[in-house]
């Protein structure tokens, strides 16, 4: 039986991973991913979970090491500049491939920033969440619906890759209301054996050690090889992008989460007018969807970003298309929405240039 | 050939849960004591099939390896956050962090507060030899006044330095502790009394009273310039006057059930403090 109901963004998420079997939340208050937090904390009790606030961002992403090293499904929820104190944990759970859930709810940065949408921590998640050489998964939903799917299939992928797994939503998605049906409650049974977790071994098996610390360098660069190998099986499998419109598309307009929107508005609207627009909607930024990219190039002009930050998604469109078209980049900063009107007028602008 | 040793009795061996590998430390320093004590403490409770411990960053970063227990390594500081989630998900295990007074007084210093005031069933071994052992030997935050090391070479100057942190009596306070003992290495008597309060710690956890942890004033020969001896003297003359030894608190001493009970107790005055879920 499917269950659809009015969902904050923020409140949908917490729900999917309560639903994905995620009983310990670990989290610390920032605006503006605030309901999901308090959701947590409503319904943990009530289902025999965790909800613990920590003290600081530092320390629930440690949790959230802990808990995964013990193997259990957790999550913590932040934005931007939250983030940027996980960091070192995210790096820390890389290196000793633990499998969690993170939420960046974005806000506009540097620093404090501002506490409206932006989607300014493209490449802290897809280029540098921490020190040393790993990647995570990024998925960007772009619906409150592809929110909860996202966050439900995101811990099945945690688990399988034994990889932190990033959530990229920014401050409109979580804040916005959106008809969402939800997941089927997973079965515990179902969930996959942690023969690497620190359980406790009742002199069953010989100790398991959680570390990222290695002080041959040989070894460290081997175990590093060994994961960039797993990496190219992500890539390989785990890709996801949505196109809309872009079989005959002169314009690809390449847009990601709240952005991607308003890019589909924009499509539609110059659609309307007889421009040949389309929308390239990456749902996986790491790994990028080039393949799919890729698919566009038959009828591709010219690719344009649009993004609510300074264009830090144009390099990866650049390296998908390699140097064939060129790309720009239409964007806002610093928590301003893009309206689909502007993204018209240089789709128009656009137009005009490549009919000539 | 007679066995001449068919009719021995064996007095002394190495604990089942210190498995047989070479450690890290230097000659004369505590940490290979304490370690040893944390062994003999998990057999003796035979727990060491249950124990999931929290390896620190310093001189005991690689201490993962040593015990037979399940061992994670935590960030710099962090053990305390990584136990207490670790306890969170399997509550009927023990959880132990073994941290230097940089990672548990310094960096770690938020995560060492806010676990003992949320009352965390965890147990702490904290290792206090005023000094960073593993970097080369940087002023510590339990670092005495005048102590000269790398980064204090003109000894520690309190005016621009600040004082040293004592911790046993800083968490003192806290209403989720349920028991603080502070006991130094440096003779077989104090080993002994070392090994009863590690022990008395554990049960603590496993009783479920409430946070314990225990402060082990020790030595860094290395670091400090002296011999084994030498620093052993040192340790008497100079830490434990501004380190007394002793319990800093014991809620089950002071008649309380553990220390959410001697919370309550002392918030009577408190209506809203006499919550329906205090235990």
């Amino acid at each position: 039986m499917t269950e659809k109901v009015l969902m904050k963004g923020n409140e949908a998420m917490a729900e999917s991973a309560l639903r994905a079997g995620c009983r310990f939340f670990f989290g610390y208050p920032i605006t503006p991913q605030t309901e999901l937090a308090a959701y947590m904390s409503k319904r943990m009790p009530l289902i025999g979970g965790t909800y613990l606030q920590a003290e600081s961002e530092v320390s629930a992403i440690n949790m959230v090491y802990g808990a995964a090293a013990a193997g259990a499904r957790v999550m913590t929820s932040s934005s931007s500049p939250g983030i940027s104190l996980k960091s070192e944990g995210i790096s820390y759970m890389a290196g000793s491939d633990l499998p969690g859930v993170i939420i960046n709810v974005q806000r506009g940065g540097p620093g404090l920033g501002s506490i409206q949408p932006s989607q300014s921590d493209y490449w802290q998640a897809t280029r540098a969440t921490g020190h040393g050489d790993f990647q995570i998964v990024v998925y960007a939903p772009s619906t409150v619906q592809e929110m909860c799917d996202c966050v439900y299939s995101a811990f099945d992928t945690a688990d399988k890759y034994r990889i932190p797994v990033m959530i990229l939503a920014d401050g409109m998605l979580g804040q916005m209301m959106e008809p969402v049906v939800l997941p089927d409650k997973i079965d515990f049974c179902d969930l996959p054996d942690k023969p690497w977790a620190t359980t406790g071994h009742g002199h069953k098996r010989s100790h398991n050690i959680v570390n990222s610390l290695y002080l041959t360098a040989e070894e460290l660069e081997d175990l590093n090889i060994e994961r960039y190998k797993r990496y190219e099986l992500i890539k390989q499998n785990e890709q996801k992008a949505e196109q809309f419109l872009t079989e005959d598309a002169d314009i690809v307009l390449v847009a990601f989460g709240a952005s991607a929107r308003i890019a589909r508005s924009a499509v539609v609207a110059a659609r309307g007018e007889g421009i040949k627009a389309g929308l390239l909607r990456p749902i996986t930024l790491w790994p990028f969807p080039v393949d799919a990219v890729k698919d566009t190039f038959d009828s591709a002009k010219i690719y344009l970003t649009v993004e609510m930050n300074m264009g830090q998604m144009v390099d990866d469109v650049k390296l998908a298309v390699n140097g064939k078209r060129p790309v720009e980049f239409y964007g806002r900063t610093g928590g301003v929405i893009p309206t689909p009107a502007e993204t018209l007028e240089k789709i128009r602008e656009i137009n005009e240039r490549i009919g000539e | 050939m007679i066995d001449q040793n068919k009719e021995a009795k064996i007095v002394y061996q190495r604990p089942h849960a210190l498995l047989p590998v070479v450690t890290n430390y230097c000659p004369g320093c505590t940490h290979g004591i304490i370690n040893r004590l944390i062994a003999e403490v998990m057999d003796e409770l035979d727990i060491e099939g249950k124990t999931i411990g929290v390896a620190p960053v310093g001189c005991a970063v690689t201490s993962y390896a040593f015990y037979g227990c399940d061992m994670i390594e935590a960030a710099h500081g962090r053990a305390p956050a990584v136990a207490t989630a670790v306890k969170r998900v399997h509550p009927d295990n023990v959880v132990f962090s073994y941290q230097g007074d940089g990672d548990l007084a310094s960096i770690g210093m938020c995560e060492t507060i806010h676990a003992a005031a949320r009352g965390e069933k965890n147990t702490v071994i904290f290792i206090n030899n005023a000094i960073y052992g593993m970097t080369g030997g940087q002023m510590a935050p339990t670092s005495l006044p005048n102590q000269v090391t790398q980064t204090s070479p003109y000894g520690r100057d309190v005016l621009k330095a600040g004082y040293p942190i004592r911790v046993c009596e800083l968490l003192s306070s806290l209403d989720g502790v349920a028991y603080l003992e502070r006991v130094c290495a440096d003779s077989p008597k104090n080993v002994r009394k070392a090994k009863k309060a590690i022990k008395k710690a554990i049960q603590t956890q496993m009783e479920g009273k409430g946070y314990s942890l225990v402060e082990i004033v020790a030595t860094c020969p290395t670091n400090w310039g002296m011999t084994p001896q030498e620093s052993f003297e040192w340790m008497r003359e100079n830490m434990l006057p501004s380190y007394p030894l002793g319990v800093y608190k014991e809620v089950v001493a002071e008649g309380y059930e553990n220390a959410a009970a001697a919370a309550q107790a002392r918030a009577v005055c408190c209506p809203i403090a006499q919550s329906k879920n205090a235990e």
